[in-house]
């Protein structure tokens, strides 16, 4: 033991000069986080990408046939290449780029979508708060959420006369079964200590639901904020055909009308990268509001 | 002077065509600044009487009168120390004291009359250092001291404790009855701890209230603890009073109260 005490004692004399050797490793040190950080993007973007090109190369392949009814990718690219490069050019007020067209059609998702937010959670804290609503209200909700857009267009043009509200009324009834189903649920899966403790505090309804109600059913709350905004980016192509003018949805209405199917796969692949990113948006707020609900 | 009194209360809960008998004729009056625990066995209703005088449940028949106002709904009055803590966890420790103190408080003390008074709580049960912490973040026998400090910032009458300590291990339990023995002797507060652990109401209580097994469970007994405060665990072990008085309640629970499993 001694003699390796001294051994080991003896060993780190020499080493105030072993600094200079030490550098090096230090350095690729300081790049490894960043090359992990490289390694584990390249494994999420690559596969997707990957697979996109396979996709890609079947559809040109499955496509070139002689009387094929569907553009290659490259026609698609040669007719409409235009939209994907210029996405916010201004023509005149009816021919802009489909980045506008998707903005305007986001105004118009924002205006039904957060009106079925606002009344879907509003309305499931009522129900929720009620075994015998929530017995007598859900086999209804759940009938009505299966309705598809574009059934409910007729009646919300009869009920309203004009195209603007009809519109907005689809993206709205569309949306707002999930939030009120998932709303209610969440509120009836509030603890009863939660309740407890709101009831020696003597909080009033409106304290309550602003400071027990809606921080613990958050997860919920926003799961069926979730599915919402899926389902009223779905409903736009239905209810820019009412509506007409410059949104997304009524461009592909528009490019069928003409002919343009170039046209119509590009806004397609703008539709589903728009809706894509509102689902994650959607997503990544629930979780930064609910993090400390699910700890 | 009777300051809380527990007259002839009966409880049956109904459900649908279905009635429990739960509590049967429980009288009780506690004086101010009285340490009383009450023992039994699961399932005897002792937490439905914690919660009929917490008024969070309703009683059937009888009253309770706390202070010359009848019991009828909950408040911060009567501040509860909830078995499992109850802390919300989206909210750090120090804003969940806020919420109770912002209610009871909000329109008595100023702003900083109102932090101060969150943080002299905390400095109470040592929990000062956890204050911008979430429940999730701190340990059991933590977030159970935050549960008590939160209950009494609201400057209760009575101090309700629902099992508070049941699910910490031996080590956290003994710290925290040594924190609420110490809070006792300091404000004098008048407390209702629930329990079924015996070495905890004989160390802790100046009465024990001895339950009956349900169904319709009623007080077989009340033993006074004759034991001088401050207390010390470690040489009440040996002193024939507190062997008297655990013994008196073992007999209670285990020789004539013994639960009957099968009576289902």
């Amino acid at each position: 033991m001694n003699v390796t005490a001294l051994k080991r004692k003896l060993d780190l004399t020499p080493k105030p000069a072993a600094p200079v050797v030490a550098l090096p490793p230090r350095n690729s040190d300081r790049l490894a986080p960043w090359r992990k950080r490289g390694a584990s993007l390249a494994s999420t973007v690559l596969p997707p990408l990957a697979v996109l090109v396979v996709l890609l190369t079947i559809w040109q392949v499955g496509a070139s046939g002689e009387g094929s009814g569907l553009p290659t990718p490259v026609q698609v690219w040669i007719d409409s290449g235009f939209l994907i490069m210029e996405p916010f050019y201004v023509y005149g007020s009816q021919d802009i780029g489909l980045g506008w067209r998707v903005l305007t059609s986001l105004e118009r998702v924002a205006y039904g979508f957060g009106l079925a937010a606002v009344v879907g959670v509003l309305t499931g804290a009522v129900i929720g708060q009620s075994a015998l609503m929530m017995r007598g209200f859900d086999p209804i909700f759940q009938i009505l959420r299966t309705v598809p857009p574009l059934a409910w267009l007729p009646i919300s043009l009869a009920a309203f006369m004009d195209s603007g509200p009809s519109a907005i009324f689809v993206i709205f009834i569309t949306a707002i079964w999930p939030v009120i189903i998932n709303t209610a649920a969440g509120v009836r899966a509030i603890p009863q200590d939660y309740r407890n403790v709101a009831a020696v505090l003597r909080l009033n309804q409106v304290e309550f639901f602003c400071k027990i109600m809606v921080p613990a059913a958050a997860p919920y709350i926003f799961s069926g904020l979730r599915i919402g905004v899926g389902l009223s980016w779905l409903a736009i192509v239905a209810a820019e055909m009412l509506t007409g003018g410059v949104g997304i949805g009524f461009f592909i209405w528009d490019a069928w009308n003409s002919s343009r199917l170039s046209d119509i796969i590009v806004a397609l692949a703008y539709i589903g990268g728009t809706g894509f990113i509102l689902d994650r948006l959607v997503g990544w707020i629930g979780r930064v509001v609910s993090r400390g609900t699910a700890g | 002077m009777k300051y809380l009194q527990i007259d002839h209360v009966s409880k049956t809960f109904v459900k649908g065509s279905k009635q429990a008998h739960v509590l049967s004729d429980i009288t009780l009056t506690i004086d101010k600044g009285e340490f009383v625990s009450i023992i039994g066995h699961s399932g005897c209703g002792k937490s439905t009487l914690l919660n009929l005088i917490a008024g969070l449940t309703d009683v059937t028949s009888g009253g309770i009168v706390l202070d010359g106002r009848e019991v009828n709904a909950p408040g911060p009055d009567r501040a509860v120390v909830f078995q499992n803590h109850s802390l919300l966890p989206w909210l750090t420790v120090y804003d969940n004291i806020k919420l109770a103190v912002s209610k009871v408080f909000g329109a008595t003390k100023s702003r900083a009359e109102r932090h101060d008074w969150i943080m002299q709580n905390l400095d109470l049960v040592q929990m000062s250092h956890a204050a911008d912490k979430r429940p999730g973040e701190i340990s059991g026998g933590m977030r159970q001291r935050v549960g008590i400090a939160r209950a009494l910032a609201m400057e209760p009458k009575v101090l309700l404790l629902d099992e508070p300590f049941g699910a910490l291990d031996a080590l956290t339990r003994a710290h925290l009855q040594d924190a609420v023995m110490d809070i006792h002797a300091r404000l004098g507060n008048t407390m209702i701890m629930i329990t079924h652990d015996v070495d905890e109401a004989v160390l802790l209580a100046d009465r024990i209230v001895m339950m009956t097994n349900g169904p319709a469970a009623t007080i077989g007994e009340v033993l006074t603890v004759p034991l001088v405060r401050p207390r010390d665990r470690i040489r009440l072990a040996s002193q024939p009073d507190y062997v008297r008085a655990r013994e008196g309640v073992l007999r209670f629970l285990y020789e004539r109260h013994r639960l009957v499993e099968a009576a289902e």
